[in-house]
């Protein structure tokens, strides 16, 4: 089970198994919080991370466009760690990341870590994006809380960095994870050094009411959809 | 060597006032004291260690004077032997009315006295390998340590073989460029492998400091010169009196696979009652907890029994000590929290419940007996099941014969050398050819190629990645002469808010909180009262609120977890949970696991067991074969419509888990489709969907292919690296080596900040830089210490895949404690994918449930 329908607003979605959403009426392929260059960045504060996250994200991003074939690409924010990303940037990863944004249509969301659009780079950039096709959508990087008054149906999101845990025959398994109702989908972090926050956090509690919700986690080779209500905190109580 | 000379007349004088003579060994170590030698002192407990270990001090500050600056360095593993010390040196001290300044330094001590001790330092300092560290890190460590005469280290044997071990051993080397006069002092219980000790002792290869040196020089001295070991001198006491160890033989029916020794608990109250005193040592805080709560249960006559464990709150810990050095107590349980330190001379009695696992653990536990060290020292041991029957009879005998565990000599931890160049960087620009020349003088880093060294330097500075794109931001930058610095003097502080190779567990503080009576019934605010110890965070993500478990010796239900503690009220109810901590857990030597094949193999010696263990050896022997010969025995059977494979290397659980895992992957690839194992000590039981004795006998596979060596090669590194153990000593590496850090001066971390995880830096690391030093580090972690693949290695060399194979038509006696582990273990394998299918569950009612609620 390396795919897994999701129905939002009407929308038919497919979450995949790489944390990216496909949707295919739009033929639009959708990922968040790729952070690229967070390592150097922490490298640039003394705690040197591997310089490799720029590179391993491009590769799971590559191989999931080889593998779905979208016309559309969009990231739905904090797709740069931080607006001084490109000082540092090795020329063979900016090279990839400009000849992939070029080989398609891509779309660039702005999230609080890159507020402004990447210069040089192919692409639209959006504040944020609403698409209608088979449902509506909006497309943004912060999710809205339920009580905004601009908070509809129909809502894609990042930001969070979503990841389940379960126990099970006595272990204890986290995993990054899609969450969603039939209103709203907060994707994972697709970025290769992105932390996770636990859906039972209470961030997540103004999104979703009394963990109605379900979470869509990321195996090695499988989905694993899981009731909200069955998902623990990273901490009892 | 001079000849020997009596002690200066002051403390010949209070000696004799005392009527104690001073010991032939006690004279030996200061004799070689006075001739300036590094020396080691094996003594057992109670023969006078620590008073002898700091004469040589005492006498040298009376002859000389204090002279305003830090004479002697003591080095202790336990912040808690400074308790220990004040009454051991302090009173002699205070009686002969000495000017002698003598104090204490751990992470508690206050920051005005540390300030004060750094500003004008006692003549003596009592402190541990961690601040050792530290202090060296000072800029000033140059000028303070400078008049250093003597280091004295205690409990030597406790430190060596780890990685504090390794720290201390940097330290030392670091002390010795310092203070090159500085002479080495070590205290030591009795131990196998003394030698070891002795190298740990003394500078090893050529390295002589005389700063004039400059760096090309000593490497190439070093290179040549790695043949002749240095030691320190050996003085040994004299051995006590042979202890005498006896194995319950319990009237009651010995259970097969249990952990508990519940059944034998009114005989260890009967032997409390008999003795002044008793220490009862278990092997895990769950055991200590579940020991106390029994004999109170029995506890009719009301002996003063107290507990004394790792998780309990420092100043409980230290009411129990007081009460017992007060003569109040009767017995306290406790695991190895206390097998060091604190000499009660009243304890007559140590009981051993469970297994002790090794000859020399159980030593050294029995020497805590009779602190009078001419008397005999009494145990009793306690098996808890039949098999740690043969384990106990096998320790008592191998303590009769006076025999240890053999020790593994320890390679110096790469990550532990990257907080070491860092401490080093801290105190000043140092040159990497006079360092490497250092870091190879110290025994663990003897056989340290110049290559690692410098990877280990770069890593420091830059990360250490092959694609060199962190140059501008590096840690550390080379001057021009050649020396590296520090690249800002803020890394200071965060190495020195770092320091240490303990890589602490999450804990979270269990407080006692009463519930207020007024308001609500639903929302009661809860009030914080006692604290009653720490907990790890993972056992009480296992609980939800409204569950009891037992702790501390009391029935306690969780309330709330709020920040960094879990708030809980007294419970009355029976059924608790005990935590399953995971401390304490040490698999069986492989010097015990010899002695028990030996049993197993002589049916003549089995008249000597327990007829109900002897009886089940014979029932083995009529339906299978025994284990421990030339050939690993390996049973089929079928159960349950399960099929079992169960084999029996006694090569201890940590082996026994790792052979589990890569049985199971090659297993699966010939297709007997295994399901799980479980291991314990002695053997291990793999179950599955295709009878692999049939499969054999069918020729599909051979056992000697199943069991060949090279699993140890490609099926092993590829488990190994997807493995959450190599997760887990990975996060230890990055930890201790500097990558991430625990603590981050003005970076608190906040519950909802979202960061990285070691994890997914490993994961990264694994695919775009597999030979990086961390990397490398944490293979060598794994391969000693979780995974134990070093004593697995043998085991498979010795049997060369001879096997013997009994397809029986049940399952045997052997086998039974085994598959009585599968459910307490929980199931090892890495089948996460499996076990999220499991958990998937798209169609269950409950899902359309809570999505219709929409």
């Amino acid at each position: 089970m390396q795919q897994v329908d999701v129905t939002i607003n009407g929308a038919r979605l497919i979450a995949d198994i790489s944390g990216a959403l496909y949707w295919p009426a739009a033929e639009l392929l959708m990922v968040a919080d790729l952070h690229f260059e967070k390592g150097s960045a922490y490298a640039a504060r003394g705690v040197a991370l591997p310089p490799y996250d720029t590179a391993e994200t491009l590769n799971r991003l590559q191989a999931v466009l080889a593998r779905l074939r979208p016309k559309r690409l969009v990231s739905l924010g904090d797709s740069f760690h931080d607006m001084s990303w490109q000082d540092r940037m090795t020329a063979a990863d900016w090279q990839r990341l400009r000849d992939m944004a070029g080989g398609l249509e891509m779309h660039w969301v702005t999230g609080n870590h890159d507020p402004q659009p990447p210069r040089d780079l192919p692409g639209a950039a959006h504040e944020e994006w609403a698409l209608s096709y088979d449902g509506d959508l909006v497309l943004r990087h912060e999710p809205l809380v339920r009580q905004h008054v601009a908070f509809g149906a129909g809502e894609i999101a990042g930001h969070l960095h979503p990841c389940g845990k379960i126990r099970q025959r006595g272990r204890n398994l986290r995993r990054r994870c899609f969450v969603h109702d039939e209103q709203r989908l907060i994707l994972p972090a697709f970025g290769a050094l992105t932390g996770n926050l636990n859906v039972r956090d209470a961030a997540f509690a103004d999104l979703f009411a009394d963990r109605n919700y379900e979470a869509v986690l990321l195996g090695t080779a499988r989905l694993a959809p899981v009731a909200g209500k069955r998902l623990l905190p990273d901490r009892a109580g | 060597m001079s000849a020997p000379h009596p002690l200066l007349p002051i403390f010949a004088d209070w000696f004799a006032g005392r009527g104690w003579q001073p010991r032939a060994h006690q004279q030996a170590l200061w004799q070689a004291a006075r001739d300036g030698r590094h020396a080691l002192l094996i003594a057992p407990t109670g023969g006078g260690k620590t008073l002898a270990g700091f004469m040589p001090s005492l006498e040298s500050l009376v002859a000389k004077g204090s002279n305003g600056k830090l004479h002697t360095l003591y080095i202790s593993p336990l912040k808690a032997l400074a308790v220990d010390i004040q009454r051991n040196l302090m009173q002699p001290v205070e009686e002969l009315g000495l000017a002698i300044r003598i104090e204490a330094r751990s992470g508690d001590t206050p920051a005005n006295r540390k300030t004060r001790q750094k500003q004008n330092p006692p003549d003596m300092l009592l402190t541990t390998p961690e601040q050792l560290a530290l202090m060296l890190s000072w800029p000033e460590a140059a000028d303070y340590f400078a008049a250093l005469d003597t280091v004295i280290i205690d409990e030597l044997h406790a430190l060596a073989p780890n990685k504090r071990g390794d720290l201390l051993a940097l330290g030392l080397a670091r002390l010795h460029s310092l203070a090159p006069q500085a002479k080495r002092i070590g205290l030591s219980a009795t131990v196998a492998d003394k030698q070891a000790l002795r190298r740990f002792l003394a500078p090893q290869g050529t390295f002589v400091n005389n700063g004039a040196n400059n760096g090309a020089n000593h490497s190439e001295k070093n290179g040549e010169d790695k043949t002749g070991d240095n030691h320190a001198a050996l003085i040994e006491g004299a051995p006590g009196e042979a202890a005498k160890v006896a194995v319950l033989d319990t009237q009651e029916r010995l259970p097969w696979g249990s952990h508990t020794a519940r059944h034998a608990m009114a005989d260890v109250l009967a032997a409390i009652a008999t003795a002044e005193t008793a220490l009862v040592f278990v092997n895990t805080r769950s055991q200590a907890e579940m020991v106390f709560r029994e004999l109170w249960a029995l506890n009719d006559g009301g002996l003063e029994i107290a507990l004394h464990h790792g998780s309990l709150a420092p100043e409980r810990r230290r009411k129990v000590e007081a009460a017992m050095a007060a003569g109040q107590l009767r017995a306290v349980v406790c695991t190895s929290t206390l097998d060091l330190g604190i000499d009660w001379g009243a304890v007559d009695l140590v009981i051993h419940v469970g297994a002790p696992k090794g000859a020399s653990r159980l030593a050294q536990r029995i020497g805590r007996a009779n602190h009078r060290f001419d008397e005999a020292s009494s145990a009793l041991l306690v098996p808890s099941n039949r098999f740690e029957v043969l384990e106990c009879i096998a320790a008592r005998d191998s303590v009769a014969a006076g025999e240890q565990d053999g020790a593994v000599r320890r390679t110096g931890g790469l990550d532990v050398l990257a907080q070491h160049i860092f401490g080093t960087a801290c105190h000043a620009p140092f040159d990497p050819h006079a360092l490497y020349a250092e870091v190879v003088s110290a025994e663990p880093y003897r056989h340290l190629a110049r290559n690692d060294f410098d990877r280990v330097v770069e890593f420091v500075a830059t990360g250490g990645y092959a694609l060199q794109s962190y140059d501008r931001y590096a840690r550390l930058r080379q001057t021009e002469d050649g020396r590296y610095r520090l690249s800002h003097p803020r890394l200071a502080t965060r190495y020195r808010m770092n320091v240490g190779t303990i890589v602490e567990v999450p804990m979270l503080k269990v407080r006692l909180a009463r519930a207020r009576k007024a308001g609500a019934q639903k929302q009661k605010p809860l009030m914080g009262g006692r604290v009653l110890g720490e907990m790890e965070e993972y056992f009480l993500t296992t609980l939800s609120p409204g569950d009891t478990f037992v702790f501390a010796g009391e029935t306690l239900r969780l309330e709330t977890v709020r920040d960094t503690e879990a708030l809980v009220s007294r419970a009355y109810k029976t059924d608790a949970k005990v935590p399953t901590y995971q401390g304490g857990k040490f698999p069986i030597s492989t010097h015990l696991a010899d002695r028990v094949r030996r049993i197993l193999q002589q049916p003549k010696s089995w008249r000597h067991l327990p007829p109900q263990v002897a009886d089940w050896l014979r029932m083995q022997g009529e339906v299978s074969h025994l284990p421990g010969g030339e050939a690993l025995l390996v049973e089929s059977f079928a159960r349950a419509a399960r099929y079992y494979m169960c084999c029996y290397p006694f090569e201890g659980r940590l082996a026994h888990q790792t052979l589990g895992m890569l049985l199971t992957r090659r297993l699966e690839r010939f297709g007997a489709r295994p399901m799980g194992f479980v291991a314990n000590d002695y053997g291990l039981a793999v179950w599955g969907l295709r009878d692999i004795g049939l499969m054999v006998e069918q020729q599909q596979f051979g056992l000697d292919t199943l069991f060949a060596e090279d699993m140890l090669g490609d099926d092993l590194e590829a488990w190994l690296d997807e493995s959450s153990l190599m997760k887990r000593s990975f996060r230890d590496c990055a930890q201790i080596g500097g990558l991430i850090e625990k603590n981050f001066p003005g970076h608190e971390k906040s519950g909802r900040q979202v960061t990285f995880s070691a994890d997914l830096i490993y994961d990264v690391l694994r695919s775009h830089e597999p030979d990086h030093i961390l990397l490398q580090a944490a293979r060598a972690d794994a391969a000693t210490g979780l995974l134990d693949i070093a004593r697995l290695g043998d085991m498979l060399r010795r049997l060369a895949g001879r096997t013997n194979l009994q397809r029986l038509s049940h399952i045997s006696p052997l086998a039974v404690p085994l598959l009585m582990e599968m459910g307490k273990e929980p199931i090892r394998g890495d089948a996460d994918d499996e076990l999220l299918g499991e958990a998937a569950n798209r169609h269950d009612d409950l899902v359309r449930e809570a999505m219709q609620g929409l």
